[in-house]
């Protein structure tokens, strides 16, 4: 039925009048918010009576998008969901279908996407540290940051071509094999990133106004963080140590060497101490991964018939044909069950699962993602009352809140 | 995977659940009647301290499907790392399940998404409204029925000009 606009153009039911609290709209374009986030913010002088997050600007619908697209074209909206670490979601979309295949990705396949997984886990961390220090006031930082960003799209780019939207993987694997730029480039970040941690460590840690800014301030116990549902650095700044690349290891992660990093204040403060841990130990893997990168193929056998085989293959031999024409036809392709399945990874927010339901067909009868921002973004309320108006910036900053990821 | 004594407890407590494994994912399908049962007792004495994740599908027209929707609780527990997932089909025209917001606040998120997104309603729920969409919309994207490039609501909003705003 549709609406009626008369409904619409009434005025809106307003609040009772209180004379000492008023309402302050917090976005959705404000500087400090980075992305189209609104909060209607109840306030008290300075502060923060009440917020309610209001969310839904994007409208990007990738629920319902992923219920048109086949399982190798989604890739490209994965990219999207989480836009400061794209290739994180690729493998996390990627690998959750291979659940539901039941495919077993060969073991340099594994290792090329434990390095990418890392890479992204270091990019999204520099940006929302970055971010944290510029939004409390130091602009430097950021600059330190978002420099070291750069490299790290190099890196992408020597890979696959993208700098920003990467969509690498691909059913099976990869979209090919890692070059030796890729490799040079990856060892170069690893021996020059060391130097820009420090640096930021000391630019930052022990400065007065940063820990004044964000010590004590939006405090998360562990039970709430449990509560809540929260995974990934704000579950682990406040003393939970899951963390599934220890607990429940997918893709590569058995054979690297590295530490879980938890805080326990659960305050901003502790959030941004576990990120700069974090990736210290991301880079630890990088560097064994890269160290120990094995040989063979990054696709699975052309008999599974589910990787898109190379060129080579597809103008050589005629069963490299066949494949490559039954993968890209409609209603043709791999074999689906009629079954369902979650897979999660441990991206750089917290756990980024997909429940996907397979109908026999080459498209997903339901793509659910479960996004780490959108469970964040729900504690902030609780984060935020009773602290003051400017600590809302220090407070979104430390959850690193991807509106793109607020969006089905 | 799960502990092999906790479906022998839950078939104790609340009678045969049915009960099947994919992928090592451990999976128990609950009746309506008893799902606000299931999970305190999950949380409580099963140590399932996490709620993964709330969500639905919609079985419209799916192979074999006997019931419409099927609400997907994922639940994990971070001291042992075991998983569960707990169906839960429900079917037109009572669309109203228990909510789970008393035992753990991420559901309400969750759940507010699920009633946008499906028309699904959560009794006992504190604030359930839409989350994404406009409270005006009237129709639930996520169901089957709905179409990809949607109804044309967008020509019944008002445009709001600038002198107006």
């Amino acid at each position: 039925m549709p609406l009626e606009p008369a409904t619409l153009t009434a005025e809106p039911a307003r609040d009772e009048a209180q004379d000492y609290i008023w309402t302050l709209n917090f976005g959705p374009q404000h500087p400090a918010t980075h992305t189209t986030l609104r909060i209607v913010l109840k306030l008290d002088g300075e502060r923060v009576v009440d917020a309610v997050p209001d969310i839904g600007y994007l409208h990007s619908g990738f629920e319902k998008i992923g219920e048109h697209l086949n399982y190798n074209q989604y890739v490209t909206v994965t990219d999207r969901m989480n836009y400061i670490s794209p290739m994180a979601n690729n493998v996390a979309w990627h690998g959750a279908v291979e659940r539901l295949l039941g495919l077993e990705i060969p073991k340099r396949c594994q290792y090329i996407r434990t390095i990418l997984a890392e890479l992204s886990r270091i990019s999204d961390h520099l940006l929302c540290n970055g971010a944290v220090g510029l939004d409390v006031g130091a602009f430097t930082y950021f600059l330190y940051a978002f420099n070291r960003r750069e490299d790290l799209y190099d890196i992408f780019e020597s890979l696959c071509g993208a700098r920003f939207t990467n969509s690498y993987t691909r059913v099976g694997g990869v979209m090919h094999d890692a070059n030796p730029l890729f490799v040079e480039l990856v060892r170069k970040f690893v021996r020059t990133f060391p130097k820009t941690l420090e640096d930021m460590d000391r630019l930052l840690n022990r400065n007065r106004i940063f820990i004044d800014r964000t010590k004590g301030v939006g405090v998360l116990t562990k039970e709430e963080a449990t509560n809540r549902s929260c995974t990934g650095p704000v579950a682990r700044g406040s003393g939970v140590t899951r963390d599934l690349r220890k607990d429940e290891p997918y893709l590569a992660y058995k054979d690297f060497d590295f530490q879980i990093c938890c805080a326990s204040a659960g305050d901003c403060y502790a959030r941004y101490l576990v990120r700069m841990a974090e990736m210290r130990e991301s880079l630890k893997i990088v560097a064994q991964a890269i160290e120990n990168l094995p040989s063979g193929p990054v696709n699975v056998d052309i008999g599974e018939r589910t990787a898109i085989p190379s060129k080579q293959d597809v103008y050589s031999t005629i069963e490299g044909c066949i494949s490559h024409f039954e993968l890209t036809m409609s209603n043709r392709g791999f074999e689906v069950p009629s079954e369902e399945s979650y897979a999660a990874t441990e991206s750089p927010n917290g756990e980024l699962g997909f429940y996907v339901v397979g109908d026999g067909s080459e498209v997903a009868w339901r793509a659910r993602c479960r996004p780490p921002s959108y469970i964040h973004f729900a504690a902030f309320p609780h984060l935020i009352r009773g602290h003051t108006l400017s600590d809302v910036v220090a407070v979104l900053g430390s959850l690193n809140i991807i509106a793109a990821e607020l969006d089905r | 995977m799960i502990q092999a004594d906790t479906l022998d407890k839950l078939t104790a407590a609340f009678g045969p659940l049915p009960h099947s494994e994919f992928r090592g994912q451990s999976r128990i399908v609950v009746p309506k009647e008893s799902m606000s049962g299931v999970l305190a007792w999950l949380k409580k004495s099963g140590g399932f301290d996490l709620l993964v994740d709330v969500t639905c599908v919609d079985y419209l027209n799916y192979r074999g499907a006997t019931d419409r929707f099927g609400l997907v609780y994922l639940l994990a527990s971070t001291t042992t790392n075991e998983r569960l997932t707990v169906r839960v089909f429900v079917n037109e025209p009572d669309l109203t399940v228990p909510s789970a917001v008393p035992l753990w606040e991420g559901a309400n998120w969750f759940e507010r998404e699920v009633y946008d997104m499906f028309g699904i309603t959560f009794s006992g729920h504190p604030d359930l409204r839409r989350i994404l969409l406009p409270d005006e919309f009237e129709a639930y994207p996520l169901r089957k029925d709905y179409p990809l490039q949607g109804r044309g609501e967008r020509h019944n909003f008002p445009v709001l000009t600038r002198a107006r705003s």
